[in-house]
């Protein structure tokens, strides 16, 4: 059995100030940290503990750059066999489709039973990578997976759908399978698990080696162009409340109780 | 007149008000202001009465009702769409950005060449395309995306970001669209299942303490519990508490989780994303503690302390104890 999981280097904002940058289209990166992208931690997890109970070989892929290389480190310390980095200057620029189009091209030289990608990324969280993979690929996809389970050739998949449901399905093989957060429990990576993993084979790709169209890919084959970016207008926001720590809270108490919450 | 896709998301025999939304949204899309002729599509099994009664929103109904599409399967959607699109050629389709929507819009895209602009809290026509706004980097930061072109864009609409205002009142044409013989879902149902009852019932709570990711460890849930308890407020958290299995998910509200209408809410360590806050209805008195001046939940909440939650919150017992006169 053998997996293919789609991993991507987010930078966390989760607590940092986003500034716009120059040119107005990005943010600035420069001081943030960098991490892999939430969704696809639990894919490489779910990738690796079905190859375990099944047998195979999982292959880590990123589009990017060589920093990016850091995620997939951290996928073959978790477990992956192989990683490839997708990486050439004409990908630069790509939009969604670009990136499924890149993957795509590579993964049809490699065989596989099992797609996974993470079900959003958390910095531009489009979710639209994984279904545009498998219909480039010509496979079957189900998205926000929260349970996955493989046997003889089909690949049982408990997804959420509408209406706060969630729903069984059985796909046949190969297929493509989008990880929702929370699927399983991913497993601690130790700086000396990241250093031992760099024996295992790490191979970089450009647009020749996969044989995509340089001009199909990048700025030339976005579909849809970030014309700006801006911060949030303000709106009605939250009285942010001044003081040191027991003035806030006392003021704080006071609006509570007019609301009836005390 | 420029033609305007809507699919319509339904479960359980109810329109869901994304539907509406969106048929609203459709109609600001226009040429230079000019009108729109605004279709709805409904996918399903015995929908037929469903669609019929969306008349008074759409100038057009399309209606693929089969067994066969009994369980939505975004692949024979968006085979049923693309058929769709390429007979009506509609300027734009527009999908809500809901679990299914996103299920289905990118293989559409992909089967229809068409650009994808995902999950817009804003859409406008432009003079040579169309342009929208969607948030990035945890709401933190907004983007405006365009693509050019004469027709054939697609959406996913963030549901709640889009008025529904009053339905036009037009006087929809039903059409009843045959579903091909070869459609095969490539998914086999086994069975769909409703989160089980948990041990609690958050969605009748008048006071809710809820807590995020910013909590950091399972045993700090301590103090969260103890001021609830001092308050006599429930407790309640965000999706990562309950992906760390801290909480089990019956505590967990929003978008996949559990809708509540409290009077007061309270966040604590909580960013505020919008599948979070997508899950509080009836416009509660919100209060927000957050170490992070910038974090997306001082712009919904009313009140907020920026500060150290660790700090905040044994302070803020402390307080609630010595008003109420209790230990
Ligand atoms: C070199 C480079 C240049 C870029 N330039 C731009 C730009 O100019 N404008 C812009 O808006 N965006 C740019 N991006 C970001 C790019 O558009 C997004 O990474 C990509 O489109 C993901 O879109 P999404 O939000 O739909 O991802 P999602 O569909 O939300 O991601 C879902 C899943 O798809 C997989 N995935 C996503 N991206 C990658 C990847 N790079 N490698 C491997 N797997 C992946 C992961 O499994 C992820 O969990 C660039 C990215 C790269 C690597
Ligand atoms: C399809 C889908 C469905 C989803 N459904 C849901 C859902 O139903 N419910 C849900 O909640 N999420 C849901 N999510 C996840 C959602 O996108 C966010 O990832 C999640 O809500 C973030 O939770 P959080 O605010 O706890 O964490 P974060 O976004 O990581 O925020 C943590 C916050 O804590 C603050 N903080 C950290 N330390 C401290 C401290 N010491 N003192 C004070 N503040 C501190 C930080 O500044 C930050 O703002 C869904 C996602 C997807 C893709």
């Amino acid at each position: 059995m053998d997996i293919i999981v789609c991993v991507k280097r987010v930078p966390d904002v989760a607590e940092a100030e986003v500034d716009i940058d120059s040119s107005g289209r990005g943010i600035q990166l420069g001081t943030l940290g960098y991490v892999i992208n939430e969704w696809d931690n639990f894919a490489v997890e779910a990738a690796v503990s079905l190859v375990e109970e099944h047998g195979g070989k999982v292959t880590a892929i990123t589009v990017g750059g060589e920093d990016d290389e850091d995620v997939l480190r951290r996928a073959l310390a978790m477990g992956a066999d192989e990683a490839l980095c997708l990486t050439d200057p004409a990908f630069d620029g790509s939009d969604s489709f670009g990136i499924a189009n890149i993957l795509s091209k590579a993964i049809a030289d490699i065989p596989y039973d099992l797609v996974l990608t993470g079900a959003v990324s958390g910095d531009v969280g489009g979710g639209r990578v994984g279904p545009m993979l498998a219909a480039m690929a010509g496979i079957p996809h189900v998205c926000l997976a929260t349970e996955l389970s493989v046997d003889a050739g089909t690949a049982r998949v408990r997804h959420e759908v509408e209406g706060g449901l969630e729903r069984v399905v059985e796909l046949d093989l190969p297929a493509l399978v989008t990880v929702q957060t929370g699927m399983n429990e991913p497993r601690y990576v130790s700086v000396l698990g990241i250093r031992k993993a760099r024996r295992k084979p790490l191979t970089a790709a450009g647009a020749a080696e996969i044989g995509i169209a340089p001009d199909s890919v990048g700025p030339a084959g976005t579909r849809v162009t970030v014309e700006e970016m801006f911060l949030p207008p303000k709106g009605e926001a939250a009285e942010i409340l001044q003081g040191d720590d027991e003035d806030t809270v006392a003021a704080l108490v006071e609006r509570l109780r007019q609301q009836g919450g005390v | 007149m420029r033609k305007i896709l809507v699919l319509v998301e339904h479960s359980g025999g109810v329109v869901d008000d994304s539907a509406y939304e969106l048929a609203a949204a459709a109609r600001n899309l226009g040429e230079a202001g000019g009108d729109v002729s605004v279709g709805g599509v409904v996918l399903g099994n015995d929908v037929t009465d469903l669609a019929a009664g969306l008349g008074a929103w759409f100038e057009n109904v399309y209606v693929f009702d089969s067994p066969r599409l009994q369980v939505p399967d975004g692949v024979a959607g968006a085979e049923l769409l693309a058929g769709l699109i390429e007979q009506e050629q509609p300027f734009a389709t527009l999908i809500p950005h809901t679990n299914t929507g996103m299920d289905l819009a990118p293989a559409l895209a992909v089967r229809a060449g068409s650009p994808l602009f995902a999950d817009c809290i804003a859409l406008e026509t432009t003079p040579d395309g169309l342009s929208g706004v969607r948030t990035r980097y945890g709401g933190k930061v907004h983007a405006r995306i365009s693509a050019t072109g004469d027709g054939g864009f697609m959406a996913t609409m963030r549901p709640g970001s889009f008025d529904t205002g009053e339905a036009p009142g037009s006087d929809g044409a039903l059409h009843t669209m045959e579903v091909p013989g070869d459609l095969a879902p490539q998914r086999r149902f086994v069975e769909t299942v409703a989160p089980e009852p948990g041990a609690v019932d958050i969605s009748q709570a008048e006071v809710l303490v809820a807590v995020g990711r910013g909590i950091d460890e399972e045993e700090h849930l301590e103090i969260i519990r103890s001021l609830a308890d001092v308050m006599g407020a429930d407790i309640a958290c965000t999706r990562p508490v309950v992906d760390k299995g801290w909480l089990s998910k019956s505590y967990q509200i929003g978008t996949s989780g559990v809708s509540v209408k409290p009077k007061v809410y309270i966040a604590i360590g909580i960013s505020g994303s919008y599948q979070h806050i997508g899950g509080i209805k009836g416009a509660p008195y919100i209060a927000a503690i957050n170490k992070d001046p910038a974090a997306p939940i001082f712009g919904v909440a009313d009140v907020g302390i920026v500060g150290d939650l660790f700090d905040i919150v044994p302070l803020l017992e402390q307080q609630i104890r010595e008003v109420k006169g209790v230990g």
